[in-house]
């Protein structure tokens, strides 16, 4: 639009107002740029640069506090997939995404049909199961600390049920249970309302269709209802599974990665490596490792969900 | 489900599970309103003594106010600055995506989605407190940074729907850019910023990990960083430290029960663009 404006042209103006006009075009033009520079020169210098540097450290052996450092080439990646600790980190990490992603979609699509579906006080209980969304994750984990801690054995004692007298938050074995509890307790919140939005998409026509050609509940859900909601499925699918990958919070007020190293999630040892256990170096590979693996399953999980999507 | 009367094997159901969602708060608030021997009794019974005086003495352990104080600046500041500058910069885009330059910066800024914080954590701390930037002045240029590859996603999409008949009226009138922006467009964008001003409110009130990192002086605490560093002093204190706890969630919970429809659909509005 800059050179030739048609309209200037086939006004055939004076050249005098044609180049002021061209130089208000200019500086319009120019604005769009004063409009993003600051943005693009934060972002640079507090997202991509700190990234940068991230992976220029995990080639060194820096410890994050002495005043020099080597390169040590690819010694700290080699090493990663050496050390106990981080690969038990990725286990945990991955077991617990797993069963986190997989729970909080069933659970939340259930309650979403179930809010969707005629029953009464529906506002009201709408709110109630959106309310952990707006909650703290860390408080949240130091109320449900208590109530694994003492609350849960008490009632094992009264109960005489034997898994429950001892607190699972202290068995290397269940304290991952712990955590997954917590998460989808409060995980579920955001994908209920998104499910139930989803749901409302599904014009009613297609229900009675259904009902009409003898599809029972089960069938309606399978053949009507899932497609229709599938790319809801995706983007939560997508959501809670990175969400779960980055579990920090919860761990912190719950267990702080223990008993041993048990339910040290990959954030939480990058954390604690990284700041105060001189890894700086060691744990930047780690960190760039995990974001390879965060993207190749985002991608993947996109990949297959939508081929899924079209399929349906 | 498309029967005319009340489902009420369905409401049962569902009244039972908002109970699973109920008992936590339950618990917290029935143990900060006991005294400790109460507590030894039952966890869960009704609190009939109402020991008020579990908050009095957590806001002073704790110094709620002036934690509060400081989560309400970092919040309020990150709102006003992220939805003032994100969305001037997702129109910007969103009016030039046919420019090369300009579409590269949107894949630019919305890839980030994909970059995990942990990867930018440790240098970032480095870089901030060389800066001077280890106070909550740098943690909301954090929240504001980091909060635009998901807003500048949001706005783009919104802003493209947007018809530009609208603007180009306000050019022949001689409006700038600029001008366009903020009387034409900026006034349009309300229900995506409520939208925006809402997930980053939430955001920046209960995140934990960035202050944890970046606040140096303890008197800068927010909230939920109070909660984590005097988890030693709360000890078995748990009437104390439950007063605490809900101190913390009261703010967010009482704006959430006065707008709680337009919060739920400002956050579907979010997640759907």
């Amino acid at each position: 639009m800059k050179e030739d404006n048609p309209a200037i042209q086939a006004q055939n103006i004076s050249p005098k107002v044609a180049s002021k006009t061209k130089r208000k075009m200019k500086s319009r033009e120019m604005a769009y740029y004063f409009m993003v520079l600051p943005a693009v020169i934060l972002f640079a210098a507090f997202h991509t640069f700190p990234a940068l540097q991230g992976i220029y450290y995990s080639f060194t052996n820096w410890n994050g506090i002495s005043l020099d450092y080597d390169f040590v080439g690819l010694k700290n990646y080699i090493n990663l997939f050496k050390d106990v600790t981080v690969l038990d980190s990725y286990l945990f990490t991955f077991k617990f995404a797993i069963f986190a992603a997989i729970l909080v979609n069933i659970i939340s699509l259930a309650v979403a049909i179930g809010l969707n579906s005629k029953i009464k006080g529906r506002n009201f209980f709408r709110a109630v199961y959106f309310l952990p969304n707006v909650l703290s994750v860390l408080i949240v984990g130091f109320i449900f600390n208590f109530f694994f801690t003492n609350i849960l054995p008490d009632l094992g004692e009264e109960y005489k049920i034997e898994f429950l007298t001892t607190n699972i938050l202290g068995s290397a074995d269940f304290a991952w249970i712990g955590i997954l509890l917590v998460f989808v307790w409060q995980a579920c919140a955001f994908n209920i309302i998104l499910y139930l939005s989803g749901l409302q998409t599904v014009p009613s026509e297609l229900y009675e269709a259904s009902s009409l050609d003898g599809a029972n509940k089960w069938q309606q859900f399978w053949k009507v209802t899932f497609p229709m909601i599938a790319p809801f499925f995706t983007i939560n699918m997508v959501l809670s599974m990175k969400n779960s990958l980055m579990v920090f919070d919860q761990i912190v007020a719950m267990t702080g990665g223990g008993p041993g190293n048990s339910t040290t999630s990959i954030s939480l040892l990058i954390y604690t490596g990284g700041f105060s256990g001189g890894e700086f170096a060691f744990q930047s590979a780690n960190a760039v490792i995990y974001f390879i693996v965060i993207m190749l399953i985002s991608v993947f999980q996109l990949k297959i969900l939508q081929k899924r999507e079209m399929d349906m | 489900m498309m029967e005319k009367r009340t489902n009420w094997p369905v409401t049962i159901l569902i009244a039972l599970g908002s109970i699973l969602i109920l008992f936590p708060l339950y618990m917290a608030i029935s143990i900060a309103l006991k005294n400790p021997q109460e507590l030894a009794q039952s966890a869960l019974s009704f609190p009939f003594n109402l020991h008020w005086e579990n908050f009095t003495r957590a806001i002073e352990a704790t110094n709620f106010f002036s934690a509060l104080k400081n989560s309400a600046v970092i919040t309020i500041f990150t709102l006003v600055f992220t939805i003032l500058s994100n969305s001037m910069v997702a129109y910007a885009i969103a009016r030039n995506m046919h420019r090369k330059l300009f579409k590269t910066l949107y894949f630019y800024f919305v890839s980030a989605l994909f970059i995990p914080f942990p990867i930018i954590m440790l240098p970032v701390v480095k870089q901030t407190s060389a800066l001077g930037l280890n106070n909550p002045a740098g943690l909301i240029l954090l929240y504001v940074v980091y909060g635009m590859a998901m807003n500048i996603f949001i706005y783009v999409g919104y802003i493209r729907s947007i018809p530009q008949e609208l603007e180009e009226a306000a050019i022949v009138d001689g409006c700038s850019t600029w001008g366009v922006f903020w009387k034409v467009i900026f006034p349009l964008l309300t229900p995506i910023n409520a939208t925006v001003g809402i997930l980053t409110c939430l955001w920046a009130w209960n995140d934990f990990l960035l202050p944890l990192i970046i606040l140096s002086d303890s008197a800068d605490a927010t909230l939920p960083l109070v909660q984590y560093v005097f988890q030693t002093e709360f000890g078995t204190d748990y009437n104390l430290a439950f007063a605490s706890y809900l101190l913390a969630l009261a703010p967010m919970v009482l704006v959430y029960l006065f707008a709680q429809r337009w919060i739920i659909g400002g956050v579907v509005k979010g997640a759907i663009k």
